[in-house]
């Protein structure tokens, strides 16, 4: 098991090695300019030099390469082109909002897209199951931003002509600060999130279901008399949850990609607009330091995952 | 369940040739399948209508008389300079600009279609190539294959295709190599795992003892055989893509503007929602129907090719 989590450990590395090498040469073979953005249209070349030289891109490529790993080694990932704020201090202030946002989302998916799945399974070809199927289908298709247009329509505007101010259709309020008001102003994005991904959940949950509830063991319990919740909750799903601790462990992993747009639909100061703001401004710092935060993001979810299997299903807890 | 009954097959193939039995493949069963499903007839449809649409776009504006780009300030805009609603004048509104949402919709579907098809067409190919060498070759080279699909997959996709498209600018070239660079390692994940079993088979086998070089083992043998999973993936990589472009003009990073594109017209639409609703829900509706029709497109295919696997809709009884 051990060896097992240190050569997963040791492939996410590789991962975030080559995604970090992929950035910095994708910033240096693409024609553009850092130093004239910060400098303004009208720097004369002197000025140009100075920025250059400042932000130590006169110097040659390895050397540069050699500097920048040298640092992160140390925990430094630089400062913003931009705004000259330590890149650290910048995401640090902006995980809290994406961290809350990820996790809620998950959280709602996984309550709805199991629940539909398990329900389905119990009864094919049900009302329950036709109608998850239409919904599956239905989130499947649609861009995270519609499904967020979508619900400020209807659950902000709406409502509001309405007299209801239930929903806010933006803004963030700190969880510390206030954690009602944190909910309320996150309860948009995460059924943003939820709705475009729930879907994939009560597929895959549906599928899997329907396949351990054939299986003899579970014949078995019936046989001994167990009630049928407690076998198809504490016999079935556990088990057949194992595809959908994978599929999660992707989800949370790329969750990121999703999250720039939620962010940028509903105006939420996290990671994701972080990333669109300095993508704009090609800030290479702050964008490196996004992207190996989202490639961590992605590795520590796959040795979550890789640990949730042997806690699901001890048949699969490698020897 | 979707089989002929044994006495209408027997007429069908008594119609042919009297005494004959006429040989089914399972392409041709398939199809047959495909043929009876409802769904599949009624998304298909939907597909080759909005495809009509795009190819007829330039009739299409014509006959109505406003250009995709054309803005008109007078009258297709209220005095206070807001989008005016459906009218004779102009089907489905206007947006912020004045300009016909309609001719824009059918144009923008051009673009869609565009980018889902290409990107799809490349990542299949490239996809098929990759995992076909990997799975054949097997040893160093699938290794690296491998694990370079791997990697590819747990990029996180969107924000290096946004740091892909502001460094090289965006165009429509760059949003389409962008999507199929990361859509290609997850068929060629599927054809890699499938070639290495159809790899072992006697057939494969044979071919090798009559003298069959690589290339001919791989593509002659094998690649058929992969055929029924690339197609159900493909049909289902189009959607995907047409998301993925809509994301992407969305955030203002994908065709440049004036050019009309779904994503780019509901990322108009986002000051406007309130006083225009005609403005997001036409871009949106077509955004919808396309990837819905596609979706389903590609379910119908997945059942028809394999009428084992269960289905909700007509999902065998337990």
């Amino acid at each position: 098991m051990l060896r097992f989590l240190a050569r997963r450990l040791f492939f996410g590395l590789l991962v975030l090695w080559t995604v970090s090498g992929a950035v910095f040469v994708l910033f240096f073979v693409a024609p553009h300019d850092p130093a004239r953005l910060i400098a303004g249209r009208l720097a004369t070349p002197q000025t140009l030099a100075l920025v250059n030289h400042r932000l130590g891109l006169d110097r040659p490529l390895p050397e540069q390469y050699a500097s920048f790993m040298g640092r992160l080694l140390h925990g430094d990932l630089g400062y913003s082109y931009y705004s000259s704020a330590p890149v650290r201090e910048l995401l640090a202030s902006r995980l809290p909002v994406t961290a809350s946002l990820a996790l809620g989302a998950a959280a709602l998916w996984l309550l709805v897209g199991v629940g539909v799945g398990v329900a389905a399974a119990r009864r094919p070809r049900s009302l329950v199951d036709r109608g998850g199927t239409v919904l599956v289908l239905a989130g499947l298709s649609m861009p995270t931003f519609l499904v967020g247009l979508l619900l400020i329509y209807f659950l902000f505007f709406r409502l509001h002509l309405l007299g209801f101010d239930l929903f806010p259709a933006g803004g963030y309020v700190p969880l510390t600060q206030d954690p009602a008001g944190w909910a309320q102003h996150l309860l948009l994005p995460w059924a943003t999130l939820a709705l475009v991904t729930a879907a994939t959940y009560s597929r895959l949950t549906r599928g899997s279901m329907l396949e351990v509830l054939g299986e003899d063991y579970i014949r078995t319990a019936r046989s001994k008399g167990l009630s049928e919740s407690r076998v198809v909750y504490r016999h079935g799903l556990r088990s057949a949850l194992t595809p959908v601790v994978t599929q999660l462990g992707v989800d949370l992993g790329t969750l990121l990609g999703g999250v720039i747009v939620t962010e940028q639909v509903f105006g939420l100061p996290g990671l994701g607009q972080l990333a669109w703001q300095s993508v704009t401004t090609q800030d290479l710092p702050v964008i490196m330091g996004i992207v190996l935060v989202a490639s961590a993001f992605i590795v520590v979810a796959n040795l979550l995952v890789d640990l949730g299997y042997a806690l699901l299903d001890p048949r699969v807890r490698p020897a | 369940m979707t089989l002929t009954a044994p006495g209408q097959a027997a007429a069908d193939a008594a119609a042919v040739l009297p005494g004959a039995v006429r040989g089914r493949g399972p392409w041709r069963l398939a199809w047959e399948r495909l043929r009876r499903d409802p769904v599949a007839i009624a998304s298909a449809a939907t597909i080759l209508l909005i495809a009509a649409a795009a190819v007829a776009a330039p009739a299409i504006a014509h006959a109505v008389g406003h250009g995709p780009d054309d803005q008109y300030h007078d009258i297709g805009l209220t005095t206070a300079g807001l989008p005016v609603g459906p009218s004779r004048q102009f089907l489905l509104g206007t947006d912020n600009l004045g300009r016909d949402l309609l001719v824009r919709i059918v144009y923008g579907a051009r673009i869609s279609l565009l980018v889902g098809v290409v990107a799809t067409l490349l990542a299949t190919v490239a996809g098929v190539v990759v995992g076909l060498l990997a799975g054949y070759l097997g040893g160093l080279v699938d290794l690296v294959l491998a694990r370079f699909m791997d990697m590819v997959l747990s990029f996180p996709y969107l924000l290096l295709a946004i740091a892909l498209v502001s460094v090289f600018g965006p165009s429509l070239t760059i949003t389409v190599l962008v999507i199929a660079f990361f859509s290609w390692a997850a068929i060629g994940r599927v054809v890699r795992g499938q070639t290495l079993s159809i790899r072992e088979k006697e057939y494969v086998e044979a071919s090798w003892s009559v003298g069959s070089g690589a290339p001919r083992v791989m593509f002659v043998e094998i690649l058929p055989n992969l055929l029924a999973p690339v197609l159900v993936l493909a049909t289902l990589l189009v959607p995907t893509a047409i998301v993925f472009e809509a994301t992407l003009s969305f955030l203002g990073l994908g065709v440049v503007p004036p050019t009309p594109t779904w994503g780019g017209m509901l990322s108009d639409s986002l000051n406007f929602y309130q006083v225009a609703w005609w403005f997001p829900l036409f871009p949106g509706l077509a955004l919808l129907a396309t990837t819905l029709a596609f979706n389903l497109l590609g379910d119908s295919v997945r059942d028809a090719l394999d009428p084992t696997a269960g289905r909700a809709v007509a999902g065998k009884d337990r």
